[in-house]
């Protein structure tokens, strides 16, 4: 894979170069937290954030966006017809993404793009978007990537993984995308960077020691795990079902779809959605498959840790990238939910061979 | 790429006040743009997004037939923001109908068996799409014994009175209406709860004999034991299940019961698939 060397002090002439074919997104710090926004003309993108506050998934799912327009008014030849909202497709540059939030854009994907149907705005934006990664050499104390089916060098998911080399960047392209990204910035120093990107993978990983384990979690049995209403209520005690948790993590998709009416005009919008509301599965006779705060909570980690485990054969649906761990009011922990889910599944598969 | 989340745009053709409480209306809708009631094409026991611009989405099991051209039909009961809408509506206003979605009753692996459809209330929509398309001529050969009990809890809440009567006099299917209780002395079908009038009535099952129930739940509940008496096994007994949906194409992560996805992997399923799921419907 081409590897080319950006000195740092090329690095601002090269986005300036960029801008003009892609729209660049970075880091931005705002008050005390960093988030992923439009860079405006000379600004930055700050890479000395550790991570973002929210995931990057919103670069291309946005948390609210118009799908259809229409008019109510009558007179009017095409009443009550929708028709496609006009989005800017043009291609933009997601830089500074963190290689879990790449991975979780992967996963997400299973979602958005199936056999059968494919989400037309979630596809488009990501086929617009260039993912230039930058590699962890600083993991936080709540990273578990390593044991989540990803790493602070991992690939999947990036066009380009860029790693800090002192005065320089070296940059892997990895797709054509990538290539192309590269090429618009003007850097070309191709370099043999292979060794520097297999020490800083090794030296990344082994500063990364917290850990899920999750190899039962396929053999557990799925009635059984669900339950158990012991590890449930344990598990979901603590729950306010704020939503936090689906809201700051990358890989957590569900979405709501509303009509907004101003006068005669009115939009049909989604809106991200979170399985720890009540309303998200309420029948409109008042029945409520999943009703108590039990139920949701068991509805999260059922589906990151087992449904999609066993519907798609990917791995778990989480990357490690700790938001949840850190944002959490109260302190529900993931990897301790794995655990216990983990060895509940032990025991079946105990069951199974004795 | 192909819109899935855009309706077809209809037109409403035609609106019929099917119960006496006035709360169950159905609506024939024609299709504005030609070539859409092609592309539109079905099964009996699919369901569709019936899209009210300025309100939202409702998803609705189809009730016309497959073998029905021209148009397509619903029977709605009045409960939600967009239903209560769509009961107000007129003949002629403009709305949207996204589908056909979901799956539908196995029509491939029933062909040569016994069918007992079993219909409670008003989820008998699906059900009068499969019996208009099994009772047409070029389908009626494919099918062995087909029989249906069907209750409400008047006369007056029956729907499709006009079709019950018919084919309760054809002998090509062995219908049998029920009601909860009536003081209509002109009554002549049968009064009682469907349970036990379906112990009564239906065949015996076995390994040629499929049944389909529709029901509200509490029906359903008490029809599973008489059915499993009559000897009936859960891989051959069908249901279609319910659950709050957006999308109806398997994205927006509502609807699911463990891994399924009732709008995408069902609506359809087996009492034996239901039973390894963590029913959460």
């Amino acid at each position: 894979m081409k590897i080319v060397a950006i000195d740092k002090k090329n690095w601002e002439k090269g986005l300036d170069k960029l801008r003009g074919a892609y729209r660049l997104i970075g880091p931005v710090k705002e008050d005390r937290y960093h988030y992923f926004r439009e860079l405006g003309k000379g600004q930055m993108p700050d890479f000395s954030c550790l991570n973002t506050r929210l995931s990057a998934k919103e670069t291309i799912y946005p948390q609210s966006e118009d799908m259809f327009e229409y008019n109510l008014d009558k007179s009017q030849e095409d009443h009550h017809l929708l028709k496609e909202v006009e989005k800017d497709d043009s291609p933009q540059a997601v830089l500074g993404i963190r290689p879990c939030d790449a991975k979780a854009v992967e996963l997400v994907k299973l979602n958005f793009d199936t056999e059968e149907y494919k989400d037309p705005y979630w596809l488009r934006s990501w086929e617009a978007t260039t993912f230039v990664g930058l590699a962890c050499d600083a993991p936080c104390s709540t990273c578990f990537c390593t044991t989540a089916g990803c790493g602070p060098y991992h690939e999947e998911g990036l066009d380009v993984l860029l790693a800090d080399d002192g005065d320089r960047y070296l940059a892997k392209a990895l797709t054509d995308k990538g290539e192309k990204f590269l090429a618009a910035g003007g850097w070309s120093e191709e370099v043999d960077g292979e060794e520097r990107f297999a020490a800083g993978k090794a030296a990344a990983e082994e500063k990364i020691v917290s850990t899920v384990v999750t190899e039962n979690l396929r053999g557990a049995d799925t009635l059984a795990l669900h339950g158990d209403d012991a590890l449930w209520e344990d598990v979901s005690f603590s729950c306010i079902n704020c939503g936090t948790c689906t809201f700051v993590c990358p890989t957590c998709w569900c979405f709501d779809i509303q009509d907004e009416v101003h006068g005669t005009q009115g939009r049909r919008q989604r809106n991200w959605d979170s399985c720890m509301f009540p309303i998200f599965t309420v029948h409109t006779t008042g029945h409520n498959p999943r009703g108590t705060k039990l139920q949701r909570v068991r509805q999260r980690f059922m589906h990151k840790l087992k449904y999609f485990v066993d519907k798609y054969d990917a791995g778990i649906m989480c990357v490690g990238c700790g938001r949840c761990v850190q944002q959490c009011p109260v302190n529900i922990d993931i990897r301790r939910v794995c655990e216990l889910m983990n060895s509940r599944g032990a025991k079946d598969a105990c069951a199974v061979e004795g | 790429m192909e819109n899935p989340y855009l309706p077809y745009p209809v037109r409403i053709d035609d609106i019929v006040v099917e119960t006496e409480d006035r709360n169950l209306k159905t609506f024939k809708f024609v299709f504005l743009n030609e070539g859409d009631e092609e592309k539109f094409a079905y099964h009996a026991g699919q369901f569709a997004e019936l899209s009210i611009p300025g309100r939202g989405e409702i998803p609705i099991g189809i009730a016309s037939s497959p073998v029905e051209k021209g148009f397509v039909m619903f029977t709605v009961n009045k409960a939600g923001v967009v239903t209560t809408h769509l009961h107000k509506m007129k003949v002629g206003d403009i709305m949207g109908v996204r589908g056909p979605l979901g799956n539908w009753f196995p029509w491939d692996m029933l062909e040569g068996k016994n069918v007992l459809l079993v219909g409670g209330g008003f989820a008998f929509t699906t059900l009068r799409s499969s019996i208009v398309y099994m009772l047409d001529p070029a389908n009626r050969p494919k099918f062995d014994k087909i029989s249906v009990v069907y209750g409400a809890r008047t006369p007056g809440m029956l729907l499709y009175k006009g079709e019950l009567i018919e084919w309760e006099k054809r002998d090509d299917i062995d219908v049998h209406i029920t009601v909860d209780a009536t003081d209509d002395p002109e009554w002549k079908y049968n009064v009682g709860f469907v349970p036990p009038i379906t112990e009564q009535k239906a065949p015996q099952g076995d390994g040629d004999t499929y049944a389909i129930v529709c029901g509200p739940p509490i029906m359903i509940k008490f029809t599973q034991p008489v059915l499993e008496k009559l000897g009936y096994t859960n891989d051959h007994i069908i249901m279609s299940l319910e659950n709050r949906m957006k999308c109806g194409i398997g994205m927006c992560g509502r609807c699911n019961i463990g891994q399924e996805l009732v709008c995408k992997d069902g609506p359809v399923f087996t009492l034996d698939q239901i039973n390894q799921t963590p029913r959460e419907y």
